[in-house]
C-alpha cells in the first residue's frame, strides 16, 4: 500500500530573501507525492507553528541562508513542543555549520541539508522519517 | 569524388565518430553545436555590429585602452558584526592593495529595519555589518578618507536614507559632495523578481529611485546611483538569457520612470552601471557581457535618443557565482572562482569581486579572502590577459553566442511588453515564475547526472573532513550594536528626530524630492528602522504571493 501522503510547512523565518533552495526542494517534495504548503518569506516561528497546527502537518522544513539559524530552529521546536507538535519532524536546510547541525540535533531538530545536497537525499529522509514514525 | 567543401568533410567524418555520454549544453541549458565556423559569422556586419572598443555599439568594451590604460577595480565585496569589526576588515583590504570599498550590510539593514527590531533577532552583523543611525556610519568609515576611496554600497530597499546618512558623514569628514566616488546598488526591481528585501509597493520604491537619480545629477555628480543588477537573478536560478534580458529590462525601466519624471536622458544615464555574474559556463558568460553593452548601446541611442556616448555604456561590476561553491571539497572553490573571474575579465568588466572558497560555508575568513583577491592579481600580472583587449573579439564561437544571446534578450523584452511592462510582469509573477522553473530544470539535471559538479554528484570524497577555518559572528554583536543604538536614542535631541521625520511623512505625499529631508533625518541620527516607518505611512507595505 502507498504511504498515506505526508504533508509539509515549508517557509523562510526572518529576514532572508534567498528562496531558491525552498522553492526547488518544495516543487520535488510535490513531484514525490508529498503535501507542501509553502508558507513563504519573513516568517516569524509563531506563524509558522501556528500554520502547522492548522494544517496538522507532519513536516516543517525551514530554509536559512542569513546565519540566524540557532535562533530560529530553536525557536520553532520550542514552540512545536509546546503546541503539541513534539511528534513532528523539524527539518530544513541552508548554510548551516557541521558544529550548528550538531548544536541544533541535540536541541531535537532532524537532518538538515546544504549546498549540494541531493533533491533525492532529502525526499528519502523525509519519507524514512515518516514511515518509522507512525502517529 | 572529393568533396570540395572542407566543413562538409570534417561534418561527414564528426558524424562517424564516437562521442561521449554527455548533453553538451551549456549550463543554461542552451544547445552547443561541436564547431563554429566562419559561416556563423554570416550576416555579421563587423563595423555596425562589432565596432571597436570605446566606439557604438561597444561590443569590444567601452573604453579605447580597456586594460592597458587601467585595470579593472579590484572590489571585494565585505561587511559583518560591527561598523568597527568592519573597519577593521576594510584597512586591512586597502592594506592588500584592494581599489575600493564595497560595503555588505546585514539582513535587518536590507529591510530598513533596526538592529532591536523584533525581527532583527539573531540577524544582527551576521551576512554584514549593521547600521542603524550616522554613528554607525561614522564607526564604519572611521580613518578612511571618503574623499579618496570609492565607495560601493549594497543596499537597495532602504538606499536612500542609508546613502543619506552616508553624506552626512561625508559631511562632518569635511568631503564635498562633488568629490564623492561610488556605487549604490539601489536596484529595487530585482528585488521584486530574485533577491525579495523591499519594504513598499513598486511604485514608490521607483519614486524615491528617481528622486536620489535626480538629487545626485545636482549635487553628487560623480555617484552612480543605480548599478542595475543581474546577479540576484542569476543566483535565484535563472538563465544567463534570462539574467541578461531580465536586468536590462530593469534598466530600461530606469530609464523611463526619469524620464517620465522630468529629466533629460543624458543628465542621469552616465551615472547608471550594471551588475553581472560570473557563472561557470565560461563562454557563455563572456558573451552575455559583450551581447549586454551592445543592447544597451543601440537602446539608448535609438530609443531613448540619449546624445551624449557615455548614456550608451553599459559599465559593469562583475561578481564571481556565489552559487557555484559547494561545501564539499572547498578548496576547489578557488578554481572555479579563477575561472569565473576570467571569464568576467575576458567579458569587459569594470570592477571585480572574487568569491572566497569558504563562502557555502559561512562569511569568509581573512585568509580565504586573500586568496580571491590575489587570484585577480594573477590574472592581471601573470596571465598575461590584459594586455590585448577582447582577445576572444572575432571568435566564431563566442560572436555566435553573443548574437545569440542578444536575440533571446530582444525576445523576452517582447515578452515583458505584452504583460504591460516590468511593473505589471513582476505583480504578475512572470519573472519569478520564469526563475523558478529554470532553477528547478537545472538541479534535476544535478540530480539525473546530466550535469555535473566536482565533487558534489560526482568525484566525491568518501570521508570528507572540513580542514578550513571559519569565521564565526559571535553572538555578543547583536547585544552590543542594540546597546549602541540605546545610547545614541539617549544621548540625540529627540525633538529634532521627530520633526525630521514628520517632515518626511509630510513630504511623502507630495511630489517633492525627499532626498533633502532624508538628509535632514540622517543628520539629527534618526534611525534606519524610524525613517522606513516614516514612510510606510505614506507609502504601505507589500507582500508578495507565496509561489513555487
Amino acid at each position: 500500500m502507498a504511504d498515506p501522503k505526508i504533508k509539509v510547512i515549508i517557509a523562510k523565518p526572518g529576514l532572508d530573501g534567498h528562496d531558491r533552495g525552498a522553492k526547488v526542494v518544495a516543487r520535488a517534495l510535490v513531484e514525490a507525492g508529498m503535501e507542501v504548503v509553502y508558507l513563504g518569506l519573513r516568517q516569524t516561528p509563531e506563524a509558522i507553528v501556528h500554520a502547522a497546527v492548522e494544517e496538522d502537518a507532519d513536516v516543517i522544513g525551514l530554509s536559512i541562508l542569513s546565519g540566524a539559524h540557532m535562533t530560529h530552529f530553536r525557536k520553532v521546536k520550542e514552540l512545536m513542543d509546546k503546541e503539541g507538535l513534539a511528534d513532528r519532524l523539524l527539518t530544513g536546510g541552508g548554510i548551516i555549520p557541521t558544529k550548528d547541525q550538531a548544536k541544533l540535533a541535540e536541541a531535537g531538530v532532524g537532518k538538515l541539508f546544504g549546498p549540494g545536497d541531493d533533491l533525492q537525499a532529502i525526499i528519502d529522509y523525509i519519507q524514512d522519517w515518516h514511515r518509522s514514525h507512525p502517529r | 569524388m572529393a568533396n570540395t567543401d572542407p566543413k562538409k568533410t570534417w561534418e561527414a567524418k564528426f558524424g562517424r565518430s564516437e562521442l561521449r555520454d554527455a548533453d553538451f549544453t551549456s549550463i543554461s541549458g542552451r544547445p552547443l553545436h561541436p564547431l563554429y565556423a566562419s559561416d556563423d559569422l554570416s550576416g555579421l556586419d563587423g563595423e555596425a555590429v562589432l565596432g571597436f572598443p570605446g566606439e557604438y555599439p561597444y561590443t569590444r568594451g567601452v573604453h579605447p585602452s580597456m586594460y592597458r590604460g587601467k585595470l579593472w577595480t579590484m572590489r571585494q565585496f565585505s561587511g559583518m558584526g560591527t561598523p568597527e569589526q568592519t573597519n577593521s576588515r576594510y584597512k586591512f583590504l586597502l592594506e592588500k592593495g584592494q581599489t575600493g570599498l564595497s560595503v555588505a550590510f546585514d539582513n535587518p539593514t536590507l529591510y530598513g529595519r533596526d538592529s532591536d527590531h523584533a525581527l532583527s533577532v539573531g540577524e544582527v552583523g551576521k551576512t554584514g555589518v549593521a547600521v542603524d543611525t550616522l554613528a554607525d556610519m561614522e564607526r564604519l568609515f572611521d580613518g578612511i578618507p571618503l574623499g579618496r576611496v570609492s565607495t560601493s554600497m549594497t543596499i537597495n530597499a532602504p538606499a536612500a536614507w542609508i546613502f543619506a546618512m552616508f553624506l552626512a558623514n561625508a559631511e562632518k569628514q569635511g568631503v564635498a559632495f562633488a568629490d564623492l566616488r561610488g556605487t549604490l546598488q539601489n536596484d529595487i526591481l530585482k528585488e521584486y523578481i530574485a533577491q525579495k528585501e523591499w519594504i513598499f509597493p513598486p511604485l514608490p520604491h521607483l519614486r524615491l529611485i528617481t528622486d536620489l537619480m535626480a538629487f545626485c545629477a545636482d549635487h553628487v555628480p560623480q555617484w552612480n546611483t543605480i548599478s542595475i543588477s543581474g546577479y540576484h537573478i542569476r543566483e535565484a536560478g535563472s538563465t544567463a538569457a534570462q539574467e541578461l534580458a531580465f536586468t536590462l529590462a530593469d534598466g530600461f525601466e530606469y530609464v523611463e520612470r526619469a524620464v517620465a519624471a522630468g529629466m533629460d536622458v543624458d543628465d542621469f544615464a552616465p551615472r547608471l552601471s550594471f551588475f553581472f555574474n560570473a557563472h561557470m559556463d565560461f563562454f557563455e558568460e563572456i558573451a552575455k557581457m559583450r551581447a549586454a553593452r551592445r543592447i544597451w548601446a543601440r537602446r539608448m541611442k535609438d530609443k531613448y535618443k540619449a546624445r551624449n556616448p557615455r548614456s550608451w555604456l553599459c559599465r559593469f561590476h562583475v561578481q564571481t557565482a556565489g552559487c557555484s561553491l559547494t561545501a564539499q571539497q572547498p578548496e576547489l572553490n578557488v578554481v572555479r572562482t579563477a575561472l569565473e573571474a576570467l571569464s568576467g575579465v575576458l567579458g569587459g568588466c569594470q570592477s571585480l569581486h572574487t568569491n572566497s572558497m569558504d563562502e557555502a560555508l559561512a562569511l569568509p575568513s581573512e585568509k580565504a579572502v586573500e586568496i580571491a583577491l590575489r587570484t585577480q592579481q594573477i590574472i592581471a600580472y601573470e596571465s598575461g590577459v590584459p594586455c590585448v583587449i577582447d582577445p576572444l573579439g572575432g571568435s566564431y564561437y563566442v560572436e555566435k553566442l553573443t548574437s545569440e544571446l542578444e536575440e533571446e534578450a530582444e525576445r523576452y523584452f517582447r515578452k515583458i511588453d505584452e504583460l504591460g511592462g516590468v511593473v505589471p510582469a513582476i505583480e504578475q509573477g512572470f519573472f519569478q515564475r520564469e526563475i523558478t522553473r529554470a532553477a528547478y530544470e537545472y538541479q534535476m539535471a544535478l540530480s539525473r547526472k546530466r550535469k555535473v559538479i566536482v565533487g558534489v554528484n560526482d568525484f566525491r570524497n568518501a570521508e570528507e573532513t572540513l580542514e578550513i577555518p571559519i569565521l564565526e559572528i559571535d553572538e555578543s554583536v547583536e547585544r552590543d550594536q542594540v546597546r549602541a543604538l540605546r545610547e545614541i536614542k539617549d544621548r540625540r535631541d529627540d525633538g529634532a528626530v521627530r520633526r525630521s521625520l514628520a517632515a518626511l511623512t509630510k513630504a511623502a505625499a507630495t511630489p517633492e524630492n525627499l532626498m533633502p529631508r532624508l538628509l535632514d533625518c540622517a543628520r539629527v541620527y534618526a534611525t534606519l528602522g524610524e525613517t522606513s516607518d516614516a514612510l510606510t505611512v505614506a507609502f504601505g507595505e507589500y507582500m508578495e504571493k507565496p509561489i513555487f
